[in-house]
């Protein structure tokens, strides 16, 4: 299918990016293109203008801030993913980002995408609250930052003001001691996850010391298991009855969709099943 | 109407194209570059892949004004005067495709995993290939294909 | 004797073009002032149609016309049915394009024709529609009750249709073990790669169609009957088409419309489906709800089957809709011994697309449900689910054997294929493993799937078609021309799309006529240079129309021969023919077939009154069917926390024959595998309870990749055909009748512990983790 017809504009710099979405409530930001595409070409979306921002090299890239990374909105997911600095200080950004799609997708979409198109069922978002990511928004007006766990507020719906755009995140370095596991249950390689956990572990001589845990698709925006991760600290990572009970409160807080794939009570076990595996996978 | 130059396969083309047009209906409807077909509109079968700057990229998933400045290789472009691409040889040796309509896309994307990987497990083929739906091979002769391309481009850098 | 081409590995000839994107896929065709057609399509499963203005998209940038369904009232015909499968059979009027009714979600009801692809989209939007909705019927045991809203004023049942042989009543009285049990064939949507596309064009009273099909043939005769255009004034050509598997074996409406929009404008016009518009609107495969009843003696000897099925038609009857399940009907009984065999089928309408072809039609749901009926005798018996098998199945020294069912299959080695399978599987060793893997309550379980199958193929007898009321023959058609410079040119009526037979063809003709392999050309897919045809579906090409080409060889031969003794001054009966010369029989003397080729282009010397040519044609129409078998063994992993399954291994031994060429025979078998499992695992066309398509898109219908599937591991024995006389038998359809009752018989086997008996397809993560916690399903 063909999209509709819309005016494009490319930011040759971020001012002209912010001039450009502020002058058209209907404007939409076109980084990779990789989720908006195929809304425009099933007519799904009607955009005014296309705001292109793919070519401002501000945005693109990963950067050392010292306790932090910092990841600009348009590296590709292909570039993080292969990024020295993303693996060595953030794996988990690189193990979800590695199951994002396929390889061509992951060659144009972007990291920023990902996050400000906050599709639940999108595997960075969940890995953006894991982490507490910073997300970094700019616009004519200037620039904020919007913590990961205040970014998302509905389906599709960042806090990003009209006339606004994801320049990047600011991503922790968890430092020496932790482990990390992202797991995507999907049905087939392309399919969007059913049930998505990232997994952040710290511990020692066998125990943990803390956990944290973010859920994809569980919900209308990404959940943090809040309640299982209170029950780590403490767990002996050899023992699994203890593992289970902790991770039993995994899907706590969730309102998991019915689609195709599964229904909620589906998505409530996977959720606890596969958070316990995936903090036994991540500390290991 | 916004003006793009691109080079495709070898040639550079400058064209105004409506913003929505997408770079693989700017390769078949206005360049008659017709080897690289469609295969769906939600980025999932890979038909239409091509090397966009060196990567794979669905073309139907890439606006035309977003290639500007851009090198476009097809499989139409892969052929060295007459002399087949390795991987092609390897699709056609080893039965890697029936129909042929999934092929164009299979061969660039088997090309760009060879090119990051130049000696893939059948695994590391399998899962790099997850965005090319091929719905007559079963996929086996496809994985035999690319192991066979790559040890040839290996030979023939 | 040089080594022969039949049965060997030759690399294809179709390949050169494809690997290089040289193709000519029917999207690809430009003529100058081509339009664009862009149809809209009701949005509802079943409603009136109140109001269609198409002036406001008229007016629109580029636009050269738009037409509603009553703008082609007068002319559209109805979109044909050559199947009409019993005497109570109602085929209602299919309009090409709504009228007054749609009767499900996707329905063309009225069209754009603009300047290019894009100009086209846009006016769609300017199109004014108003509806009156009506109910939409979306499950066939709804459809057939009482008060139902009816899809037709005739009702919701489109026919019955009953076979019976042998005393049921008998078989089933008494019987120590009867084996009852439900199965639901999911509707499928075929995906065959490339969307179709129609390029209509006329220069005012004949006009030629270039479209993505399987039967241009076919094609071209339904198409005169329909719209009036003189089958001499048509021309109709399948260029590169880009896979089928029974998807392209249909008269469709954008077919036909393409051909009335060429002809009202006089211009010629293009329509290219998008993939969510095919989801919705290319026909869709199997949905069905089948019943069926063994009953067997205490040993598990089968008496009898009962099946009585319920098969969704979609809206309408289309090509072959209600015959769908007859070509099921007769393979119930599998490759088992029984007393007695009874079929009852209803085809029901609903308001979803109709249903028709689907690569197996028909066999492949009956297989499913004898293959999985038998492994739940196994289990009532209690022995392996081979032991059953063994028990049951016709043994090698029986053939010709007629079968409950009525056929007579000629040959075949069930006990052979299946030793053979056993030991590249590791049977044993498997059966070792589950029982451990239950012994420690392994949260990831094993289970092994069997499936010994058998199918009928190479749909010809005409005869026998003409028995089941199918409207046309079931020949095939192939010429076989000698060049002067002795280069072979074959035409032939198979419509390849992916099989490869302008290889097998060559391979064929190499050896007949002894020719190089390089020296045979093929041509296919144009009613006007291949005007004799009945196409390809049904697994038929090379057991019908190979052995067209193998009869039309010998004839070329034998015209050959009588002017080659002519010229060698010798009788007929004196030459031998090998390495492609006639050899006088005892001398040196010598005229090659390409010498004889060449003296007949010059004609100065020629046996009295011999016409100047050698080209020969035949007909072939074989006597039956061919029956291929094997034995498919999975082992599956099923994660019983989550409900994931996994193929750990896949094994198949399939007997088709003799073959000509084992690498085209290993592709066809590994693709239709893959289709099978993808029944059993991942594909289903869902319809909500409003008529509403969910699976609309590839996001959303999920087409196996690569990442998702094993190797296979295949191998094959050879018990040749005695039906026709190369001993081949179809193979396009055997993988996908096969693999899919041994996926799920190996799901359900893991299962056992857990007391599940079934799990719905497709097995979904979710479906296996229920009928964990359901036990007996």
């Amino acid at each position: 299918m063909i999209p509709a017809s819309f005016d494009y504009v490319r930011a040759e710099s971020l001012s002209e990016a912010f001039q450009a979405l502020g002058a058209d409530e209907d404007a939409k930001v076109l980084a990779g293109g990789q989720s908006l595409l195929p809304l425009l070409r099933l007519r799904l979306a009607y955009p005014a203008t296309l705001v292109d921002i793919g070519r401002l090299p501000e945005l693109r890239g990963v950067r050392d801030e010292g306790d932090h990374l910092f990841i600009g909105a348009t590296t590709t997911h292909d570039e993080v993913l292969k990024s020295p600095l993303v693996q060595t200080y953030c794996p988990l950004v690189a193990q979800a980002t590695a199951t994002v799609a396929d390889p061509a997708v992951r060659h144009r979409g972007t990291f920023g995408g990902s996050l400000a198109h906050a599709d639940p069922a999108g595997d960075l978002p969940a890995v953006a609250l894991a982490l507490d990511m910073d997300l970094v928004a700019g616009s004519a007006e200037g620039t904020r930052t919007i913590p990961a766990a205040e970014f998302f507020l509905d389906y599709l719906e960042t806090a990003l003001a009209p006339g606004e755009l994801l320049l990047g995140a600011r991503v922790p370095k968890l430092g020496p001691g932790w482990g990390f596991h992202y797991t995507k249950f999907h049905r087939v390689a392309q399919a969007w996850a059913i049930v998505g956990v990232a997994a952040a572990v710290r511990h020692q001589d066998g125990v943990i010391a803390e956990g944290r845990v973010a859920l994809t698709n569980m919900g209308a925006v990404p959940v943090r298991a809040r309640a299982a991760e209170a029950g780590l600290p403490g767990v002996a990572l050899d023992d699994r009855t203890a593992l289970r009970a902790a991770t039993a409160s995994a899907d706590d807080a969730t309102d998991p969709p019915s689609d195709l794939h599964a229904r909620p009570d589906y998505r409530r076990h996977l959720a606890r099943v596969l958070t316990e595996r995936a903090i036994r996978s991540a500390a290991a | 109407m916004p003006r793009i130059t691109v080079t495709v396969d070898g040639t550079k083309y400058e064209e105004e194209v409506e913003p929505r047009l997408l770079l693989v209906h700017f390769l078949r409807d206005r360049l008659g570059r017709t080897g690289t077909p469609v295969g769906c509109d939600t980025t999932n079968c890979g038909a239409c892949t091509v090397l966009l700057d060196g990567l794979s990229v669905k073309s139907c998933s890439v606006l035309a004004v977003q290639a500007d400045g851009g090198d476009v290789v097809t499989v139409q472009g892969l052929a060295d005067g007459g002399e087949l691409h390795p991987m092609q040889r390897a699709f056609h040796e080893e039965h890697a495709l029936q129909c042929g309509y999934c092929t164009p896309g299979m061969i660039i994307a088997s090309i760009d995993l060879v090119n990051g990987n130049p000696d893939p497990t059948e695994t590391e083929i399998r899962e790099g290939l997850e965005g090319n739906l091929c719905r007559c091979t079963g996929y086996c002769n496809i994985v035999r294909a690319v192991r066979r391309g790559a040890e040839l481009m290996r030979a023939e850098p | 004797m040089t080594e022969t081409e039949i049965g060997r590995a030759r690399r294809r000839k179709e390949d050169a073009r494809l690997i290089t994107g040289r193709t000519q896929w029917t999207d690809n065709i430009q003529v100058p002032g081509l339009l664009h057609v862009a149809y809209l399509r009701s949005p509802l499963a079943h409603a009136r149609i109140t109001r269609v203005d198409v002036s406001a998209a008229r007016s629109r940038p580029g636009v050269v016309a738009a037409f509603s369904g009553q703008d082609f009232a007068a002319e559209q015909g109805s979109l044909p049915c050559a199947w009409p499968v019993s005497d109570d059979v109602v085929i209602p009027d299919h309009p090409p394009m709504a009228v007054d009714t749609v009767r499900y979600a996707g329905e063309a009801v009225a069209c754009v024709i603009a300047t290019d692809r894009y100009k086209a989209a846009d006016a769609l939007d300017a199109i004014e529609i108003d509806y009156d909705p009506l109910p939409a019927v979306t499950d066939m045991p709804s459809a057939l009750a009482d008060g139902s809203p009816l899809v037709h004023e005739a009702g919701n049942k489109a026919f019955t249709w009953t076979f019976a042989q042998g005393d049921i009543e008998a078989a089933f009285r008494d019987a120590p073990v009867v084996v009852e049990r439900t199965y639901v064939q999911q509707r499928l949507i075929p995906t065959a790669m490339e969307p179709r596309a129609v390029v209509a064009q006329t220069d005012g009273d004949s006009f030629t169609l270039h479209t993505s099909t399987q039967i241009p043939h076919v094609l071209r005769v339904m198409l005169a009957a329909t719209t009036g255009v003189p089958e001499h004034k048509l021309r109709v050509i399948a260029p590169d088409v880009g896979g089928g598997f029974g998807s392209k074996l249909q008269v469709t409406a954008e077919e036909v419309l393409g051909l009335l929009i060429a002809r009202r404008l006089g211009r010629p016009v293009k329509w290219t489906e998008s993939r969510s518009e095919g989801n919705q609107t290319v026909h869709h495969g199997r949905d069905q709800i089948q019943r069926i009843a063994l009953a067997a003696s205490a040993e598990g000897v089968l008496r009898g089957v009962k099946v009585d099925l319920l098969a969704d038609m979609g809206a309408y009857l289309m090509l072959v809709t209600p015959g769908v399940p007859l070509l099921g009907a007769f393979m119930y009984t599998g490759i088992y011994k029984m007393d007695a065999y009874d079929f009852a089928c209803t085809g029901v309408f609903t308001t979803k697309m109709p249903t028709d072809a689907y690569r197996g039609a028909g066999r492949p749901e009956a297989t499913y449900a004898i293959e999985r009926a038998m492994d739940e005798l196994a289990k009532e018996i209690g022995v392996d689910p081979l032991e059953i098998r063994r028990r049951n199945w016709i043994r090698h020294e029986e053939f010709p054997y007629a079968t409950a069912a009525g056929l007579t299959y000629d040959s075949g080695n069930y006990e052979a294929a299946t030793e053979r399978a056993m030991a590249l599987f590791g049977y044993d060793k498997l059966r070792a493993e589950q029982a451990d893997r239950r012994d420690r309550n392994d949260p990831v379980q094993l289970g092994i799937g069997v499936s010994t199958y058998t199918e009928m193929c190479g749909l010809a007898p005409s005869r026998v078609l003409g028995s089941l009321r199918y409207g046309a023959g079931g020949w095939e058609h192939a010429t076989v021309r000698m060049l002067p410079t002795g280069k072979v040119e074959v035409v032939t009526g198979t419509s390849p799309h992916g099989q490869g037979h302008e290889t097998a063809w060559s391979q064929i003709v190499a050896d007949a006529l002894g020719v190089p392999f390089e020296d045979v050309g093929v041509l296919h897919g144009d009613t006007a240079s291949a005007p004799r045809g009945m196409d390809t579906y049904g697994s038929r090409s090379l057991v019908v129309g190979g052995i067209a080409v193998l009869q039309a060889c010998e004839r070329v031969k034998e015209k050959a021969r009588t002017v080659a003794a002519h010229l060698l001054e010798c009788a007929p009966d004196d030459l031998e023919f090998t390495d492609g010369a006639f050899k006088v029989r005892g001398t040196g003397a010598a005229k090659t077939i390409q010498e004889v080729a060449l003296a007949v282009f010059a004609a100065h010397d020629l046996p009295e009154g011999f016409e100047p040519q050698l080209d020969a044609g035949s007909t072939f129409d074989p006597e039956s069917f061919s029956f291929p078998h094997g034995t498919h063994l999975c082992a599956v992993e099923v994660d019983t926390e989550t409900g994931m399954t996994t193929i750990r291994s896949y094994v198949a031994v399939d007997d088709v024959g003799n073959v000509v060429n084992p690498m085209i025979v290993e592709g066809q078998v590994h693709g239709g595998i893959a289709q099978g499992i993808a029944q059993a695992l991942f594909e289903e066309a869902v319809y909500d309870a409003d008529g509403n398509l969910l699976t609309g898109t590839m996001a959303d219908y999920l087409v196996p990749s690569a990442a998702d599937l094993p190797t296979f591991v295949t191998d094959r024995t050879v018990t040749p055909a005695t039906s026709n006389p190369l001993g081949v038998k179809g193979v396009g359809e055997a993988g996908t009748i096969a693999s899919t009752p041994a996926v799920v018989n190996a799901v359900v086997d893991a299962l056992r512990p857990y007391g599940v008996r079934d799990v719905p397809m497709p097995c979904s993560p979710e479906r296996v983790w229920r009928a964990i916690q359901g036990g007996v399903a």
